[in-house]
């Protein structure tokens, strides 16, 4: 099956050199792209795949006099793992506002278009419902594709088609048709950006069934996770965030996948366990470093797999520490913190030494102006105080 | 802007140097790309559509003002090259009026007594328009025995298609099986035109074991991937996006094949037919987007809905070749669907088709329409305008049918009909595993703990569940 798609018979720029063009019989297909090739690349090692590659973290300080992997940021690093996945499964297509050969807002996309040609990665017209709609039609015909919202709320306007095709109509079919479609997107609380681009729609999202939700923090687990929601064969929404765009890290050069329905084990302690994801993650760690320095060892969980919870790995962290913080961006009401929190009291109540703490956004559209902002997302200090309280 | 012309003949000169053509590109090589698009013939009562020169034509370049050289200037207009293509000037300040002076034509090829109106139609041989025939006539006694059957409280709700059952198996007959089906819920000939049994509709309507939704959709939202037929979602026009996405996905492949769904005149009000029409345009991908103008939706008519002479009209406002044909006719919708099929795959284009016809039962079953509209109306086009009787009529002058083949078939259809019933009534309805298999490829540990508790609670409550299958 040499891939037919990406055949230009009628690329309008041939026109510059040829004015006389192919024979009408073929289609008018809007594509610039070569024929794509089956080959894997060659300076890349084939084959092993790493998937439980959560501890992997630990040991890169071990080889680092050897720097064996490549420095990334976590755009690229997406990037890395669209572009391994489009070279691997010609069905993989990107469909978003300016993704083509602007390369995305955020530039997750960029260079893609050159490659794989302006149809398999697709400019597409301002409706949000419509192409998520599309997505949805495309992925039960046999294609993959990977939604981009240009920011994670737009992709309100798409909140029908996500809930009501998306989760569904794999359900409603009698399994006959499967919807193998990733929806991403920047989101979370940036810097000014005012209140309709600062939406958490983790919060809205959390109750469709049929959906899963992840949300990377990391380039590591950024182009682990981008790559096994392509390949997951349910409709998976990866939540990335405004602000972690540039964080820079090393990663392997060799081809790995990270599991969909993991936690992520950040730092491993014994007094607390604090549960977050995405942005927080980094608050907490900034937060852990004062509580090392008063003599506390908390027990740090990224939780990364939003739908489901990896109650697993967050039983095992509840059951040692016996105290839990959530801290996360969304709102206090109906976020994932207060669906954690409820799981969490339902599985673990027997171990739990006093009652779950969680730090979120107060129930407010986010303001503009800077400092007004900042104090609807929860700062390290606020973290310190609560660990410090809980453990007293 | 054209009061500023008018009045300052002075601007027009320095409009000539500034004026351009498509940048690098020139004129006479993107029309030869375009050359391909056979312009409809005008009998059809629309201007033959001409090629369009400007539009989509490049990607990536973009129009330089400098270096471009300027274009043919007749002494009387001038003309611009705007972000989007070239533009004439005119010095009247005219408003486009809201209506075409007439309506457009619809296109017709049988009368109400099945004589032939003109010759410009695809000729259908006597095996497929028997066929076509037979279809019809089960698609009705399909309609009149479930929504009896619902009344009887036999099933819980069912739609009818009457008076639109030309419109199900004409286009139906004029697809191929390898052309996907995105429906909205009046397209139930579709899937029986190929193939889907009566043993398959009165599961799916019962929502048994054998339902191949396994119990979980509404009846008459039927699915079938074996017939390239896409499970019907309650949801108004979400179908459209998928449509366009399904022909976006046969275009990547190049497959001889297109998409086409059908969709209502209340369905085109919604954000995703706007969008799915413009993203089908912009992508120029094959579908046909099949609206079925029946006049009502639910208790709202046609001049509630919209101002627009029909659905017609829009297809240009998109850049979409469009027709509107008798959907009582069965020999018009097949011509029609013929032909737009051809050119959406050998063009690869959509092709907006408007059926007009009436909706001759009730909305659904949870709907009496005697309470906003007048009975005699109902009965006029039942009676006058039937698809079903013209077709037959056309077939009896042709000498393919008679009178008592009608009867025996009827009768044979009907008692097919019951007999699928009675079975499917007597199956067992699927077990409670069901309710949560599918929602994911694999079940979620969440899920499982949810399925094993109900479990418990059903062995718990036994007897409170005597009708549950375990």
């Amino acid at each position: 099956m040499e891939a037919s798609f990406g055949v230009s018979s009628a690329a309008a720029a041939n026109a510059v050199n040829s004015p006389a063009l192919s024979p009408p019989s073929l289609p008018f297909i809007r594509s610039e792209a070569r024929p794509i090739s089956w080959r894997v690349d060659k300076s890349r090692k084939a084959g092993k795949i790493t998937t439980k590659a959560v501890a992997a973290q630990a040991e890169n300080p071990a080889s680092a006099a050897s720097k064996p992997g490549h420095e990334v940021l976590l755009f690229e690093a997406l990037r890395e793992g669209l572009e391994e996945e489009m070279e691997r499964d010609p069905r993989v297509c990107i469909f978003g506002e300016d993704v083509g050969h602007y390369g995305g807002s955020y530039k997750v996309s960029k260079g893609l278009a050159d490659k794989y040609g302006d149809l398999r990665v697709l400019d597409t017209p301002i409706a949000e419902n419509s192409f998520t709609g599309m997505a949805v039609g495309a992925a039960m015909t046999g294609l993959r594709p990977v939604v981009e919202g240009m920011n994670m709320g737009f992709l309100l306007l798409a909140f029908n088609q996500i809930s009501d095709n998306c989760g569904m109509l794999h359900y409603t079919s009698g399994g006959q048709f499967t919807i193998p479609t990733v929806i991403r997107g920047p989101g979370g609380v940036g810097r000014q950006l005012g209140a309709e681009h600062s939406q958490r729609l983790e919060s809205y999202f959390q109750s469709i069934p049929g959906i899963q939700m992840v949300a990377c923090s990391t380039p590591y687990n950024a182009k682990g996770l981008m790559k096994a929601a392509i390949r997951s064969e349910n409709p998976v929404v990866l939540f990335e965030h405004v602000l972690l765009y540039n964080l820079k890290e090393r990663i392997p050069d060799e081809e790995y996948v990270v599991s969909l329905e993991e936690a992520e084990m950040v730092r491993p302690g014994e007094h607390v366990t604090i549960l977050t994801y995405s942005r927080m993650r980094y608050h907490v760690m900034q937060a852990a470093k004062t509580l090392v320095n008063k003599g506390y060892d908390p027990e740090v969980i990224d939780i990364r797999s939003l739908k489901p919870f990896d109650l697993y790995t967050i039983g095992n962290s509840i059951k040692k520490t016996h105290k839990v913080l959530i801290v996360e961006e969304c709102m206090r009401t109906g976020g994932i913190g207060a669906s954690l929190t409820a799981a969490i009291n339902e599985n673990f109540n027997d171990y739990l030494d006093a009652p779950i703490v969680c730090l979120s956004s107060q129930d407010v559209p986010t303001p503009y102006a800077g400092t007004l902002e900042e104090w609807t997302v929860v700062q390290p200090g606020q973290i310190v105080t609560a660990v410090e309280q809980l453990c007293r | 802007m054209a009061l500023y012309l008018s009045k300052s003949g002075k601007l027009l000169p320095h409009f000539k140097q500034k004026i351009c053509s498509l940048g690098m590109i020139s004129l006479s090589s993107i029309a030869s790309c375009f050359s391909q698009n056979p312009p409809l013939s005008p009998e059809h009562g629309k201007t033959p559509y001409a090629a369009p020169s400007l539009f989509a034509s490049r990607r990536f370049g973009s129009v330089k003002a400098e270096n471009l050289a300027s274009i043919n200037n007749t002494a009387d207009s001038q003309a611009l090259n705007f972000p989007g293509g070239m533009v004439k000037f005119t010095p009247e300040l005219k408003f486009i009026s809201d209506l075409p002076e007439e309506r457009i034509n619809c296109y017709r090829v049988l009368d109400e007594s099945g004589h032939l109106l003109t010759s410009d139609f695809v000729e259908i041989d006597k095996d497929i328009a028997v066929k076509m025939y037979k279809e019809m006539v089960m698609l009705q006694t399909v309609d009149t025995i479930f929504y009896e059957a619902q009344r009887q409280g036999r099933i819980s709700f069912y739609v009818t298609a009457a008076g639109e059952e030309a419109i199900n198996i004409a286009s139906a007959a004029a697809l191929s099986m390898d052309d996907f089906v995105f429906p909205q819920y009046r397209e139930a000939g579709v899937l029986l035109w190929r193939g889907f049994g009566l043993q398959d509709l009165a599961n799916q309507c019962f929502g048994n074991v054998g339902d191949n939704c396994k119990g979980r959709q509404m009846p008459a939202h039927y699915g079938s991937k074996k017939h390239n037929y896409f499970t019907v979602a309650s949801t108004v026009a979400t179908q459209i996006p998928h449509a366009v996405g399904a022909a976006y996905s046969l275009k990547m492949e190049g497959r001889d094949a297109c998409t086409i769904t059908y969709f209502g005149d209340g369905g085109t009000s919604t954000g995703d037919f706007h969008a799915a029409m413009n993203f089908a345009a912009v992508l120029e991908a094959p579908v046909i987007l099949f609206c079925r103008n029946n006049g009502w939706a639910i208790s709202t008519p046609v001049s509630d809905q919209f101002r627009s002479d029909g659905i017609v009209v829009r297809g240009q406002a998109y850049g979409i070749r469009s027709i509107r044909v008798d959907g009582n006719d069965a020999l018009a919708v097949f011509s029609a669907v013929h032909m737009a099929r051809k050119m959406a795959i050998s063009e690869s284009r959509p092709v907006l088709i408007e059926a007009l016809t009436y909706r001759a039962g009730h909305h659904s079953t949870s709907d009496d329409s005697s309470k906003y509209r007048p009975i005699e109306e109902i009965e006029w086009w039942r009676a006058v305008q039937d698809p079903v009787a013209r077709f037959r009529k056309w077939l009896e002058i042709q000498g393919w049918w008679s009178c008592e083949s009608d009867t025996e078939l009827r009768d044979r259809a009907r008692q097919e009909v019951l007999d699928a019933i009675q079975v499917a009534e007597k199956m067992e309805k699927p077990d409670l595993g069901e309710i949560f298999r599918d929602v994911y490829d694999f079940p979620p540990s969440n899920l499982s703990d949810q399925e094993k508790s109900l479990r418990q609670t059903v062995q718990r409550h036994q007897r409170d569940y005597t009708h549950f299958q375990l």
